[in-house]
């Protein structure tokens, strides 16, 4: 099977537009949680959310006119501009703009999402219902639609190949870089675009997450302590947006252009929990086996992995994902590092997977695991190091990432340095 | 009736993001503005709602250019 290593990264998260600048913060322990400013969210059980910093582009800010012209943002869903932003920066950091016919036709893109258009799926609906159906913009269905993240991506750079998108819910980062990982290693093509983008900061999604019972409610009065995975206190997820978009290349093929080579795409595992439409079985069989799934697909053991950047959502999940993963290091669960960066940045739901993997890349690049913030009182007592509240400078050879969403679809990858 | 022309000309440059010098009487929406079939549905849309009439999907068809869009919309009005 033939190598795949990643060449490029972008990111639009809460903490940050830009991969650095969102690396920075998460290191620093920062909160990209605050009060909800897209819609007044004052009558919904949960008033806040991990939003993305909109401003001039300085700063950090994400400014949608450096990504998209002002007349085509009027004709997406924020789920599509986010993507757009990320797979740009994604690209050019890569550098494979290619112009030749041959080269487009094996360059394909994989952006996934989890909901897609929600917010203008529920303005249209309010609009028919006040104004008539005539009034419905010709660009409703084509900027609602989650595989026009990877259309417009190939419109934008004439990248010919395989055009795809993925849809498993808080899955769909992770199983969009594995997936074309493997388009990847089949040889379907040699450059793949992957990731996912979500915008579900409006009010039928904190709504409708309410209505589950998935997300934090407690804390209105201190939203950036309210994602706190593994905490005794916590009480449900906090929702974030943006996106995370990554670069796939052939090893040779990125060899051969003597592309920036940030790491290998080791292993790739899914499951399916089979068990509830919410919930992860409670013995969290489901989640181990997709770990043991890339594990074994990468042809390494949990004693080979250094940091795991969890699931870790800030719900009763948590400590469920937990034992699972300490039954698949077994004995070297004491000699590695776990971290849930929801704690910083909430959960992006079909971005997470994607944005996720960035983390661990980036902990692999700089040989460091971002913090779990706001662990201050474990719910139970870890057999692993679950960085509390600090970054842990440390060796980190090989990384893996978990993702599971609602319908039990699970992911787990497995990265590591391309020199180790 | 210039009021109908300007009113008509500033939703065109609106959408399509184009100078105002270009949306001459004899340009057209496709060739000379860079719209596209979903952006002409749009306009006829933006057409309505400004001037408070109905462009039947058979009538849009024929309105191909600015000055196709002003004739019609005068007459409408």
């Amino acid at each position: 099977m033939r190598r795949v290593v990643v060449t490029g990264l972008g990111m639009v998260s809460p903490l940050a537009a830009g991969v650095e600048e969102t690396w920075t913060r998460l290191l620093a322990g920062q909160s990209g949680a605050g009060t909800i400013t897209r819609f007044d969210a004052g009558h919904l059980a949960t008033t806040y959310a991990c939003e993305i910093p909109r401003g001039d582009g300085s700063d950090g800010t994400f400014n949608p006119d450096d990504w998209m012209e002002p007349k085509e943002q009027r004709k997406v869903d924020d789920f599509i501009l986010y993507g757009m932003a990320a797979a740009e920066m994604a690209v050019k950091d890569s550098g494979w703009m290619p112009e030749g016919t041959e080269d487009r036709e094996r360059t394909g893109v994989m952006i996934g999402s989890g909901i897609g258009g929600l917010q203008s799926i529920a303005e249209t609906a309010v609009l028919i219902k006040e104004r008539g159906a005539r009034r419905v913009s010709p660009f409703f269905i084509p900027g609602a639609l989650i595989n026009l993240v990877s259309g417009q991506v190939s419109i934008r750079y004439g990248f010919k190949g395989p055009n795809h998108a993925v849809v498993t819910a808080c899955s769909t980062g992770a199983h969009a870089i594995g997936d074309a990982a493997r388009l990847i290693m089949l040889g379907d093509a040699d450059v793949m675009v992957a990731g996912g983008a979500e915008s579900p900061i409006c009010e039928i999604g904190i709504a409708g997450f309410n209505a589950c019972k998935a997300l934090s409610t407690k804390r209105g009065n201190e939203p950036e302590k309210a994602s706190r995975p593994y905490d005794a206190d916590r009480d449900g997820f906090v929702m974030g947006e943006g996106a995370g978009v990554v670069v796939l290349e052939e090893y040779e093929h990125a060899k051969a252009r003597g592309a920036k080579i940030y790491a290998e795409i080791l292993g790739y595992g899914l499951s399916g929990d089979a068990y509830h439409i919410t919930a992860p079985s409670e013995d969290g069989e489901g989640g181990e086996r997709a770990m043991r799934n890339a594990l074994r697909s990468a042809g390494l053991s949990g004693a080979d992995v250094d940091y795991i950047n969890a699931h870790g959502t800030s719900t009763m999940a948590d400590t469920i994902e937990l034992g699972a993963v300490e039954r698949v290091m077994g004995d070297a669960a004491s000699k590695a590092t776990m971290s849930s960066t929801k704690s910083s940045i909430g959960h992006l739901l079909g971005a997470a997977g994607a944005v996720e993997a960035i983390f661990c890349i980036l902990a692999l690049r700089d040989q460091v695991a971002p913090p779990t913030i706001n662990l201050d009182n474990p719910a139970v007592e870890p057999k692993l190091d679950l960085a509390p509240n600090a970054k842990r400078e440390r060796e980190i050879g090989v990384a893996l990432s978990n993702s599971f969403g609602f319908g039990g679809t699970n992911a787990s990858l497995v990265m590591g340095r391309i020199d180790r | 009736m210039s009021d109908i022309q300007d009113r008509t000309r500033k939703i065109v440059v609106e959408h399509l993001g184009v100078e105002e010098d270009k949306v001459t009487e004899n340009a057209s929406f496709i060739d000379d503005l860079g719209a596209d079939s979903l952006d002409t549905v749009e306009l006829v849309m933006a057409f309505e709602e400004e001037f408070g009439i109905e462009i039947p999907d058979d009538a849009a068809e024929t309105i191909q250019t600015f000055g196709d869009a002003v004739k019609f919309i005068k007459e409408a009005v």
